[in-house]
Formats: C-alpha cells, structure tokens, sequence
C-alpha cells in the first residue's frame, strides 16, 4: 500500500492506504478524527466539506494519495482542544443553528469558505445561493442563514482566524 | 420566569460537542477488532431467487463469512413484524406476510436483502459482494397503490395485494348528509411518496461477549427499547436482559429510525457466528432502497356543505402504500394516526373513511414526520379551500364557521379535542402575514408578470400517541407511555434518566430546564441520560412529539416523588414535622421560621442519613414514575403561504410564510421555533420538491440525492412564526408536542397557495415548475418512465 503524509490541524501525518482510499475515510479512520461525516454517496450533502489548503473540498470525493502534503483543517482543527471556540463555531450554537448535528461541521467549514470568498458582510441570498452544496434536514436553514451571517459578523470585529493552520 | 426555566431561550447544552466534531454517532464507534458487514440487494422488484451461489465470494481477499437467509433460517432467528393489529370491516385480521432479514426464495422489493459478506474492511466486503452470484427469475412487479389489486401477487397469505380493507364512522350517516347537501365539493388526491433522508445514514454495530453471553447493538434508534424487546421476543435473537441497545448521538431521524429493520438483526446475528463485531453503515444509496419511506396515498375526497359553507359530512377513500412488507407500525399511519383526524379543526357531524393498505414492490412505507396526520390535513384543507372558492366565500371565512369553539369536543372519528382556541391563530397569522395587503401585493405582482397566490392550512394534529388504554383499543401492542428516574447525588447534582430519545430535538436541555426550575439548582448541574437499555430501565422513545407531553410529564411526576421524600430528610434534620417543610428555590424551611436547609445538605443528608434511622426512613434519594397521560395532546394553527410563480416557466417561489402554532406551554422558545421551521421545510419539500418515482419495473428512479430533490436553502424563504397558547388538559405541563406540526400543515397552504395563483385545482405534488406550468396551460405533465 502507497503511503501518504500530510498536515491535519497542524499535525504532520502519514499512513498506508489502499489507492482507493478517500480522504474522509483516512480522517476517520486511520486517524480517528470522527467529526467529519459522510452523509450521501454522491457529493451533494455537504457533511464531509474540509479545509485542503484553506480552500472548502468534500473528504468524500477526493483521495487521500491526492492530498499529499496538503494542509487539511476539520472541524475538530478549528478551536484549541480547551480554548475559545471559533466565532463561526459560537454563532451556531448562538442562533440555533444546528439540531442533531450531524452536517454541522460540513455547514460549519463550508461557511467558513463563504466569508473567505464573499466577505464578512454577507446578505440572506448571498448565505442561500452559497449553500448549495450543503444539505440539513432538521432546520430547514433559516436558523443555519442566521447564524453565518452572525458568524462572518463576528470574523471581522475579531479579526479572527478563517481556520487554524 | 428564571433565565434557565420553563420558557427560557437557554442555548443547548449539547452543541458543543457537536459544533466541536465530538459528538459520538454510530459510525463514530469503534470496537477493536470489529469488521464490516456489506449487503448483497436485489436489483429486481420481483423476482424467484433460484440459486445463490457464494463460493467465489468467500475466497476473495479479507473475507470472514458469506451468509444467506437459508443460514439465518436454520438458526432459529425469526422473522420482522408489525406491532399494530387492525381488522378489516369484515372483521379479519391484517396480513402479515413474512419479513426474514435475508430474503429467501423471492425478493420482494429493489434493495431487498439476499446475503451479506462479512469482512476486514468495507472495500473488501464490497468486492466480495459483488462476487456473490445470485440466480434470479424476474417476476412482474407493481408499484403504484391504486394498480397494486390488479397486479401480480406478491405474499402468498394476501390474495390481491390486500392487507386490509378498514374503515371508520357511519356510512348510511353520511350518505344521508350528502343527500340533503346544497353543495358537495369533490377532490382526487395523490399524497406523494417520500424519503425521510435524515442526514445520518442508518448504521448498527453489534458486538457479542462470549464470556458473558451478551450481544450488544449500537444503533441508529428513535426507541432502542422497543428495539430491544422486538428483537429479543420476537425476533428470538437473544433474551432481553442478554442484550443492550445503545442509541448514541443519532443524526435526524424524523420516524425513519423508529422501526427495526433486518441490517441491525442480521449484524447481531453475525456478530455472534464470527466471534469479532459487526458494522453496517448504510450508504446513501442503501438508505433509498431500505429506509422506510412516507406517505404514498391515493384518495378521493368528498365533502358536503349546506347554503351557508356550513359543512355537513366528509367521506373518504384511500388506497395506502405499504410496500413490500408490514414496516414496524406500518399499519397504524393510515388508518388510526390518519382517518382520526379528518375532523381537522372542523365541527363535521358525520365522516367516514374507507382505507385499503395495499402491498407493492416497494421500499416498506411506515411512519415519517406527522405520519398520516399530514395526509388527513392535505385532505381536510384542500376540500375546505376549494369549497370555499367554489361557493364564493373567503377561504378564511369559511373555515372560521366551522371551527370548533367550544371543549372538550367530540369528533366522529373517536378523537375528543380538550382544548384549542383556533380562531386565535388563524386571527394572529391574518396580522403577522398582512393577509390585509396581499391584493395590494398581487397586483404589484403582476405588473412584473408574476402571479401571487395565498394559501391557508388551519392544520391539528393528535399527538402524545396515548393513553396507553385506548391505544391498546386501537389494537397498538405496545403501552405509550414514558418512564424518568430521577437521581439526586449527595453533592445536589441531578441525574435525569428518560426512556425518551433525542436525535436533534434537544432534551438535554429542554429536561434540564424543566429539573433546574423545580429543584431550583443550577442548570449546569442537571445531566440527562436516555439511549441506552443498560443505563434507562424501559421506555417508549421518541416520535408523535412525545417527548415533552409525555417524557417531561414523567419526570415531573418523579421529581413530585423526590420532593416528598426529600422534606422527609429535611424534617430530620430541622427537627421538625414533615408536613411544616416547604420546599421553595431550592431551598427547605420550616414554616414559620427563618430554620432552612439547602437543596446540597438535604442531598447529602439523604445519603449519610446520619439524622435519621434506616427503619423510619430509607436511606439515598432517587425516584422513578411511569407516566400515562389522560389523553392524546392536540396542537393545532394556522399556516400561510404566499407564493410567486411565474406564469412563462411555472417556476414557484415562496415569499412570505407565516405560521402561527398553538404548543400548549412551551418549554424553550428557540428549540420550539427551530421545529417548526424544520417541519415546515419538510413539507415544502413534499409540496414542491420531493417525490420518489418508480418505473414500471419497479426500479426507484429517484434512487440518489442527485435524483431526488432535498430542500436546499435557496429553495426555503425565512419564517415568520408565532405562537398561541391553550394549555393541553391531558398533562401537568399543559404541553402539546411541537416536532411534527411544520410538516403536517406545510403542504396543503403550499398547494392551496399555487392553486389560488394560477386558478386551477388541477395540480399535483410535488408542484415542481414542470407541474405548474402544465397547470397553467392545461395539459397533462409527462409522467416520469
């Protein structure tokens, strides 16, 4: 089996995997970072949606030997284990955002991509359109449109990070 | 009102481990050595299985086992059921035809299981699979309901595809009715098939402990009691106190993860044949063909009025989908959870109902959010919307000289509503979606081509789902009521453990609430365990929005009971009468005095029980109920849509929706408002987006979410959504349920929205642009294959 190396949350790893290996599943199970989740067989979900290079991808259709020597940040990459969380991280937990939480973190770093690409200041259609790729079920989104546009708020004002590296 | 009591808007307690990636679903557990269970399917409808040949499938790389359902047969593990009996009108009981894990012989539906290969990892088991050789002699299939009679049987036991012909209220009453009515307004219905979908794929892992002979299943579960009595008693997989179910985190479940279906069964019966845990997690794929799925009704609607809109009786008749086999409660959705709300918020003398649940090659339909009440309010709303604009009177008007305004009241079809006030929420909805200014707002419309139409739904639904008595009448075979145990530590700490279940819901903090008030002791300190048989001795899980209404009630009745024994303790060490202590803010005194003991030296006191002797008093302070309430809970509203469409495409927007929802007393404000909007997407998606097509084969076309249209958050406006209250009679809460109401009334104000619009009743769901448009230019849509 190839082997493969790459940074995930600021940590080098590598491992052996078989070619066909995803990236989703080298994260979730060569390295048991379980936070993001796998949710359809064909792209359209969003709950898979990680950093590679700081740009938004879905771990469910990229391959793990694809991302050698990357930069990978999850949702688990986000905050410091007890540190403040992220303010896009607050905002959803602020507005209500999330129910059962399984898309969370694919909502979560998707938005983060909408701020990188639109902006701090972005409108309800603006929120709409850019979750296209991205599916809830319980919220019907209008507590997850709130909560970006609070989230990317709340970027700017902190000057905070888009995502740890 | 405190900041952490009953009404606040408390942010949850469980998103942190969700917002930070640690929350713990099926799939996220790992068990050393565990290895992967991958399901062969039929591809077919409908077809003899002649031969399965695994021979080649066993030799490929990291496989452990290869098994059929001749295997499962021959070690004794028993079939699926229905737990809802219901008798046709001339008294014969349901056909339940037999539902083996693993097929044998035929296979009755595309998805349907026929073997299942047991190896190291899930490419392995994938590629193994694919080396399973299955004979098949295809057989001709059906699927559409309302051809399922004619078509070819599929169960030996169920001549015609008929499980039973049901029906409920006073047919010569009604015909009478309709006789002497001035109007009769007539509606063909199609209430479309549906996909839950919940964004967690079904998964389960089983794990067996030699040692201990004990099998434990991780499950994807709404109720893993239930699960676990099902699959013990009749299943046979392994006694009940021999096995554990653990519901972790679940991902959505919106009904589709009620019911116990064959993967959980055939991994724990694996687990225990190759000595090593199983898993199974669904691909999305999988779950299309092998998650339960909703609706599915054809029907015609007929509904009597005399001169005035008065409405004098409704009749009618719906063909039901159940599918291939009886799912878990199958047979309950159509006909008691269904045909016993057509009174909607209606006084209707006389109704009548005829179901016939029908068997096709299908995916299984079983309960999904609402659960027949969504097709009884499609039914109910759509006849009195279109009555009123065949009469000429205001929609709003006509249902205003109809409600029922005075409780307890009882309907014909055995429901007895306890308390509502509906002309509140329709009145408060009027406001909040300036149904004042729509006219102003139509013609605005139509200067730039666009036709606005408005849509009421005044919806009600029963939830609760008992007393368990009358349930039991109903033929249900299960009590529906809930248990809580409450445990106070000796530092004061509380632990709730509730046989309720959440999956996005958020009992952790909506119980915690609940405990926080009435303890008076921080929020913080309160934890809520529920989804595991080893920890929560019984209970009924969650769905029917019964968690509050039910589950809470039961821990308010335990908290009742640790009150009395902790004065008992108080009494002790203030040195005082027991019937002198009173219990405020966390806090004993003694009436009369300034002598007082906390919450935290009461807790401690029950432990130590230093001041009491061990005869007069037990020791420790935990308490346990099982609650039953006195009646189904009642919440009812009124929704309205106002949409756009455009008359060159057909193309729908939704622009402005209001809902207006009468909960009873409403715990948390922010988890309640997240409810209703996510109910309300699901019914948009059913009216405008969603539907499941089969083809003539029986192959579902809309087998992928590239295929079968979700809501996306460009398809969904923002909600304006309000509330009323009546406090429901029937709990000490006065808690009506919340989760299901958004997709009960959401449908029928879309169609009745878009019909108003293009003025034509003539259209089916879901309403896509195609539909509309073919609506609008009076043609027929071109059926899917």
């Amino acid at each position: 089996m190839p082997a493969v190396s790459m940074t995930v949350n600021g940590k080098a790893v590598t491992g052996d995997v078989e070619a066909r290996t995803l990236l989703v599943q080298f994260l979730r199970e060569n390295l048991r970072l379980t936070g993001t989740h796998v949710g359809c067989d064909t792209s359209q979900c969003g709950a898979c949606v990680v950093h590679i290079d700081g740009i938004a991808a879905k771990a469910c259709t990229t391959l793990a030997l694809q991302c050698e020597g990357a930069k990978i940040v999850t949702i688990e990459g986000l905050a410091e284990p007890n540190g403040p969380l992220h303010p896009m991280q607050e905002a959803f937990r602020e507005h209500h955002g999330l129910q059962c939480g399984f898309c969370t973190p694919g909502m979560i770093m998707a938005a983060l991509d909408i701020v990188r690409r639109r902006g701090n200041d972005l409108d309800e259609h603006t929120i709409r359109e850019q979750l296209d790729g991205n599916i809830c079920r319980c919220t019907g989104y209008h507590n997850i449109v709130k909560a970006i546009a609070a989230g990317a708020r709340a970027m700017a004002k902190g000057g905070a990070r888009q995502a740890a590296e | 009102m405190s900041a952490t009591g009953i009404g606040a808007a408390v942010r949850r307690k469980e998103d942190l481990r969700f917002i930070t990636g640690r929350g713990q679903y099926t799939d996220d557990v790992i068990r050393p050595r565990e290895t992967r269970a991958v399901f062969v399917r039929s591809p077919h409808a409908h077809a003899k299985i002649k031969n399965i040949d695994t021979s080649a499938a066993k030799t490929m790389p990291g496989v452990i086992a290869v098994l059929t359902g001749a295997e499962l047969a021959n070690d004794k593990i028993g079939n699926l059921i229905c737990g809802w009996m219901i008798h046709s009108k001339d008294g014969t009981p349901m056909k339940m035809a037999p539902h083996p894990a693993l097929a044998v012989g035929k296979v009755n539906h595309q998805g349907d299981a026929v073997a299942v290969v047991i190896a190291e990892t899930q490419a392995q088991g994938r590629d193994a699979a694919e080396k399973v050789k299955v004979d098949y002699e295809p057989l001709p299939a059906v699927t559409d309901p309302a051809q399922a009679k004619s078509g070819p049987q599929i169960h030996d036991l169920a001549p015609k595809n008929t499980i039973y012909e049901w029906s409920l209220g006073d047919a010569k009453a009604v015909d009478a009715a309709f006789n002497s009515a001035k109007h009769v307004t007539k509606l063909d219905i199609v209430n479309n098939r549906l996909v839950p979908n919940a964004i967690e794929p079904r998964a389960a892992l089983a794990e067996y402990d030699a040692g201990m002979d004990q099998l434990t299943l991780w499950n994807t579960t709404q109720n893993p009691h239930v699960s676990r009595l099902v699959i013990a008693a009749f299943v046979g997989m392994a006694p009940e106190h021999k096995l554990r179910v653990i519901a972790p985190d679940v991902g959505g479940g919106f009904g589709s993860k009620i019911f116990i279906y064959p993967e959980e069964v055939v991994c724990l019966w694996a687990a225990r044949k190759v000595g090593r845990p199983v898993k199974w997690t669904a691909d999305r794929s999988e779950s299309f063909v092998t998650d339960a799925h909703g609706r599915d009704h054809v029907t015609h609607a007929e509904l009597a009025l005399d001169a005035n809109g008065k409405i004098l009786a409704m009749r009618v008749k719906t063909i039901a989908n159940l599918g291939a086999y009886m799912s878990t409660f199958s047979s309950s959705v159509p006909t008691y959870l269904y045909a016993t709300l057509l009174s909607g918020q209606y006084d209707i003398p006389q109704i009548y109902c005829e179901v016939d649940a029908v068997y096709t090659n299908t995916v299984p339909v079983d309960a999904y959010r609402g659960a027949g009440r969504p097709e009884a309010t499609f039914v109910v709303e759509r006849l009195v919307e279109v009555a009123a604009r065949q009469m000429g009177i205001e929609p709003a008007d006509l249902r205003r000289r109809n409600f029922v305004k005075s409780f307890p009241h009882q309907t014909p079809v055995i429901m007895a509503y306890d308390a509502g006030d509906y002309n509140a929420s329709l009145k408060k909805a009027l406001e909040l979606a300036d149904v004042k200014g729509f006219s102003k707002r139509k013609r605005e419309a139509a200067r730039h081509g666009k036709l606005r139409g408005l849509g009421y739904s005044t919806y009600i639904e029963a939830c609760g789902i008992a007393p368990s008595q009358a349930v039991g009448s109903l033929g249900c075979g299960v009590g529906l009521w809930e248990s809580a145990e409450v445990r106070v530590n000796p530092t004061g700490s509380v632990e709730v453990l509730t046989g309720t279940h959440a999956h996005g819901q958020g009992h952790e903090t909506t119980f915690s609430q609940l405990v926080s008030e009435r303890l008076g002791i921080p929020f913080e300190n309160v934890s809520i365990v529920h989804g595991d048989t080893d920890k929560v001795q019984f209970g009924m899980g969650t769905y029917g929005s019964r968690s509050g209404a039910v589950g809470m009630s039961a821990v308010v009745k335990a908290l009742d009971k640790i009150e009395v024994k902790a004065k008992k303790v108080a009494a002790h060490m203030l040195e005082a009468a027991e019937g002198d202590i009173v219990f405020k803010d966390g806090k004993f005194t003694v009436a009369g005095t300034d002598k007082s003991a906390a919450w935290g030296d009461v807790s401690l006191n029950a432990y130590i029980a230093h001041k009491f002797a061990g005869q007069e008093l037990e020791p420790g302070l935990k308490e346990t109920s099982f609650y039953d309430p006195t009646n189904f809970t009642f919440p009812a509203g009124c929704h309205i849509c106002e949409v756009e469409v455009d008359g060159e495409t057909g193309k729908t927007e939704i622009v402005n929706w209001t809902a207006v929802d009468d909960f009873g007393t409403v715990v948390n404000p922010m988890i309640v408002e997240g409810q209703v909007h996510g109910g309300i997407a699901q019914g948009i998606g059913q009216a405008l987006l969603e539907g499941a097509v089969y083809d003539k084969d029986g192959q579902l076309v809309t087998g992928s979410l590239m295929d079968y249209c979700m809501p996306h958050a460009h398809d969904l406006p923002s909600f304006k959504v309000g509330l009323t209250e009546t406090k429901a009679p029937s709990n000490p809460l006065g808690i009506k349920g919340c989760g299901e109401a958004g997709a009960i009334a959401a449908p029928a104000a879309v169609i009745n929205a878009i019909t108003d619009a293009i003025g034509s009743e003539n259209l089916i769901m879901p309403a896509t642009a195609q539909t509309v448009w073919a609506a609008l230019k009076n043609v027929q849509p071109r059926q899917a294959a």
